[in-house]
């Protein structure tokens, strides 16, 4: 079994580790102390040679996303933390800010330094209560120290860091949705161009970073980036470090652990225990709702041999390591990296409902084919559910997904429509059988 | 009657509006803030908080209207969130839903008659690793089984129905 490792996760499980003293006993703050003395670019050309690739569900590269911001004349910079955790199966960002709120504020500090801005705002989910409290507290207990405020470690460079809260939107976890959710207008998301690193929050230049990314910032500069880095087993593909990765669903136990950077699938539900009640896979959803269902028997394709992910061509998906490449050359995405495993049984019918209906409740209204895109495809699943669908309708189901793809403004359309594009073309047998006999060819009382 | 927050309310809104570089910015915190008096975000308090930040009630509307968290009419003493996005389901979060209509006797989204509770059902709640779950207030309860959520039900003060 692969053995996790302990890097963002270092104080988990240790009595009080959200609090300061015990922070500090794991050499906190120590890493923000030596950023401020240095050179930014230097902080930047560090942060590239880890490759953290975004941990929200981009996967976009965080040091080169720093090296985007440029100073302006008259305007401030912001660093925007996005904790607003809400792809359905991730539960990772959680963790750190209930268990080690301060790795996220010094990572703040360190970002805010690097790329010129005083003020971050931590973007949290208003539900997560627990979260924000232990932010605020952790806030609290920096400022109390000098480490936050007008001259952190004796140096002439204010920092501030704020909790803002949401109001139950997922759509606001899309960067520029999140900008106007905290400049207190509604969650649309904006058009991209101008990016958020030329007209962000307030119209200032902004980064927008994923809560896990801003804290590994913290061991990336400790242990130097390349180190960093070479902890991944997808190191050589430029995906590096070490990251939260989560399991949720039929197995006998969810979790969340920091691994190094490419685990397979196989890997992670045999540490979660494997699949509950002894039950055989029918599908893994790698990484939140939006990435397309991956099946047991599925193979990665990479016929030349000049790609990098060569190596692992013809092999089965679940024997990959997980990265952001190689999940997108599986036809998915890494996303969130939060497995949902569905075991053989589940109606796949009701569980595509289950997810049509999540992106017709969370579809912002903005664009017309998502607002009515989302709803019509609810409602199609609702009727095949009742029994009442016709295989036509399987059809137009497909056709009003790819409608969707690539038509509105934010990546919040191509997300509700391909897992459904995915679940339709895996398990066209089941929906087909579902229409003619009325009901589901699986008899669990659940999914 | 106008909404008026309370001295420490209004102290605690003042506090808020020092994190931003304008008032605007404001408008979602301050909005969660007066709920947590009011309850809900009734008219006068929509009034309130345009006046507070300059901005026009058909901005604050706007916003009310479009966040979940934010309630639009008046809702019991305690909210019961029950999560039944897929995460959730796939552990029997739907099951879970049908247990709290069928011991408080109310279908979700209604408040039961004493006003004590009002369901509601979530979409994913961040979880997922330990669902089903199901928020009560601010608090998280996970791993549930029905024995539990009957625990966590009494233990508002519900008389739980069809209860052996």
């Amino acid at each position: 079994m692969i053995e996790p490792i302990r890097i963002l996760t270092k104080n988990y499980g240790v009595a009080d580790s959200w609090t300061l003293p015990v922070y500090e006993k794991s050499g906190g703050y120590q890493t923000a102390r030596k950023a401020l003395s240095m050179e930014k670019a230097a902080i930047i050309d560090e942060v590239k040679k880890a490759n953290i690739r975004g941990r929200g569900g981009a996967g976009f590269p965080m040091g080169v996303k720093w090296s985007f911001m440029r100073p302006h004349p008259t305007k401030p910079a912001y660093l925007v933390i996005n904790a607003d955790e809400g792809e359905p199966g991730t539960h990772k960002d959680r963790t750190l800010m209930e268990l080690d709120p301060h790795s996220v504020v010094e990572g703040c500090m360190i970002g805010m330094y690097a790329i010129g801005a005083h003020a971050a705002y931590i973007y949290v989910r208003d539900e997560l209560h627990l979260s924000k409290k232990r932010l605020w507290d952790a806030i609290h207990e920096a400022r109390a120290k000098g480490y936050l405020g007008d001259r952190p470690f004796g140096k002439d460079y204010p920092l501030q860091v704020y909790v803002h809260t949401g109001g139950g939107a997922y759509i606001c976890g899309e960067e520029t949705s999140l900008l106007n959710s905290l400049e207190g207008r509604r969650g649309e998301p904006r058009f991209k161009p101008p990016f958020p690193a030329q007209v962000g929050a307030f119209g200032c230049p902004t980064t927008v970073n994923n809560l896990e990314s801003i804290a590994a910032a913290v061991p990336a500069l400790s242990m130097g980036g390349e180190e960093f880095s070479k902890l991944s087993k997808l190191h050589a593909l430029g995906d590096g470090g070490s990251r939260l990765y989560g399991v949720n669903g039929h197995v006998e136990k969810g979790l969340v652990v920091e691994l190094p950077v490419g685990p397979t699938i196989h890997e992670l539900i045999e540490l979660a225990g494997g699949v509950s009640g002894g039950r055989k896979i029918k599908g893994v959803i790698p990484g939140g709702s939006s990435c397309p269902i991956l099946l047991p028997d599925e193979v990665l394709h990479a016929p030349d041999e000049k790609s990098p992910l060569h190596p692992w061509h013809g092999k089965k998906v679940f024997d990959v390591p997980m990265g952001v490449d190689t999940m997108r050359a599986a036809g998915t995405m890494l996303g969130t990296c939060c497995l949902t495993v569905i075991a053989e049984g589940t109606c796949m019918v009701r569980a595509t409902a289950n997810v049509a209906r999540f992106y017709r409740h969370e579809s912002c209204g903005q664009c017309t084919p998502c607002r009515e895109g989302t709803g019509w495809i609810h409602r199609i699943l609702e009727k095949i559910e009742a029994g009442q669908g016709s295989i036509e309708e399987l059809d137009q189901l497909s056709d009003i997904a790819s409608n969707i793809m690539g038509n509105t403004i934010c990546a919040f359309g191509d997300g509700a429509a391909s897992p459904i594009l995915g679940f339709l073309r895996k398990f066209r047998g089941e929906f087909e059988e579902y229409i003619r006999t009325g009901k589901s060819p699986n008899n669990r009382s659940i999914l | 009657m106008p909404f008026e927050p309370t001295p420490e309310r209004a102290k605690e809104i003042d506090d808020i509006l020092g994190r931003y570089p304008n008032k605007m910015a404001a408008c979602l915190p301050v909005l969660h803030a007066c709920q947590e008096q009011n309850g809900w975000c009734s008219d006068e308090v929509i009034a309130w908080v345009a006046q507070r930040l300059d901005l026009g009630t058909a901005h604050v509307q706007g916003v009310v209207t479009f966040y979940t968290l934010f309630n639009q009419k008046p809702v019991g003493k305690h909210q019961v969130w029950v999560c039944r996005t897929l995460p959730c389901a796939l552990r029997g979060g739907e099951n879970l839903l049908h247990h709290c209509e069928k011991r408080l006797g109310i279908h979700e989204g209604e408040t039961t008659k004493d006003g004590l509770v009002t369901l509601r059902s979530a979409e994913c709640l961040a979880s997922c690793g330990t669902g089903p779950m199901m928020q009560v207030d601010k608090d998280y309860h996970e791993d549930l089984t029905p024995e539990r959520v009957d625990e966590v039900l009494t233990s508002l003060g519900c008389t739980l129905q069809g209860k052996k």
